[in-house]
């Protein structure tokens, strides 16, 4: 009873952290620039990692298994954005161009080269 | 001191969670001593900001994670949306500053971390008292400089000191 | 169910790594490494459930963390190598 029961709450987590996961792989592959492409990676980094996390803790029940799950999705919550911030930092630092800064007319965002 | 032992038994638990060990004496005595060690090297590490912690912060982290965890479901979604349909969610990336108004380096940390954490929003330079922010939206940025994120954080970390 | 999530995040491990090899930028590449070693660590904790193994959960926790350092010290020789040139920095904008 109590197994089948966190089957049915843990597949639509399992389910909707894949899809978010893969939302987030094609977003990393179709959108135009490194920034976009950043926010993109953003989405499987933390919802999608979380939703599959949970899953996975509904499945152990009250365990170890849970903290040690629970620890994981900490960690990747911290260093996630903390890599992301890295990342963007030595992006500017090596010279990828910004996209218009906020004073400038809005609507030209998506002209920066792609390959 | 308080430091130092609060970081102790921070790591003392952590040892305990992921070890699983509550019955051999030898290993429990080798983890108070890792433990011990990590606290030691901790607080010869980190002499700066150790008094931005306290006991309040730590009582009203929870309800700001709270309200984290729910803004960054929205800007999944969003997110998500600006992938799949690009024809009616279009994206127009921007870049500028914002006002930061936290007192200390942690709660700026934290505040930069939370922008990053929602997806649309990456904090690239931090400075004394604004943030360099690239979005993926016009609405995103302008949300974020609506400030609402940035009340939150002040609010936990307890006020401009 | 472990099974299905285990190749739903194959697919995402492949996604990533298309973005790997067509780049354009070093960061690209780094983000979709990056991201490839985030999945990693899911999948590394979904196969512990597939074999009935929690051990592997320890494992995970490792290369979360190892994961992250690298990454962090890839940027950091990029950007050293960025700032050798004469590009733009943020303060300039």
């Amino acid at each position: 009873m109590t197994a089948l029961l966190a089957d049915l709450l843990s597949l639509p987590l399992f389910i909707g952290g894949v899809f978010l996961g893969i939302s987030g792989a094609v977003g990393v592959i179709r959108l135009p620039d490194f920034y976009t492409r950043l926010h993109a990676a953003g989405v499987t980094d933390t919802l999608s990692a979380g939703m599959i996390l949970t899953a996975m803790m509904i499945q152990a029940g009250f365990t170890l298994v849970t903290v040690k799950l629970l620890l994981i999705l900490i960690f990747l919550w911290y260093t996630s954005p903390v890599a992301s911030h890295a990342l963007a930092r030595a992006a500017v630092h090596t010279g990828v161009p910004l996209p218009p800064q906020t004073d400038d007319e809005r609507g030209q965002g998506d002209a920066s080269s792609s390959n | 001191m308080l430091y130092f032992l609060l970081l102790f038994s921070a790591l003392g638990a952590f040892w305990l969670l992921l070890s699983g060990h509550w019955h051999n004496q030898l290993l429990l005595a080798l983890g108070a001593a890792s433990a011990l060690l990590a606290a030691w090297v901790g607080v010869r590490m980190e002499r700066r900001d150790t008094g931005a912690y306290s006991l309040g912060m730590l009582l009203r982290l929870p309800r700001y994670l709270a309200w984290l965890v729910a803004a960054i479901v929205r800007a999944n979604i969003d997110v998500v949306n600006r992938i799949w349909y690009p024809d009616t969610h279009p994206i127009h990336p921007v870049a500028g500053r914002l006002p930061s108004s936290q007192g200390t380096d942690l709660g700026k940390t934290i505040y930069a971390n939370s922008i990053t954490l929602t997806p649309g929003t990456v904090a690239i330079e931090i400075g004394d008292d604004d943030v360099f922010v690239h979005a993926l939206t016009r609405e995103g940025f302008d949300e974020l400089a609506a400030g609402e994120m940035d009340r939150r954080v002040t609010w936990a970390e307890g006020g401009r000191r | 169910m472990f099974a299905a999530a285990a190749i739903g995040i194959l697919v995402v491990m492949g996604l990533a790594l298309v973005r790997a090899f067509l780049g354009p930028t070093v960061c690209d590449r780094i983000l979709a490494v990056n991201m490839l070693g985030t999945k990693t660590v899911l999948l590394i904790a979904v196969l512990g459930f597939l074999g009935g193994r929690p051990d592997f959960l320890d494992i995970a926790i490792a290369y979360a963390l190892i994961n992250f350092i690298g990454v962090i010290a890839v940027l950091k020789f990029v950007e050293r190598i960025g700032d050798s040139r004469s590009s733009p920095r943020p303060e300039d904008f």
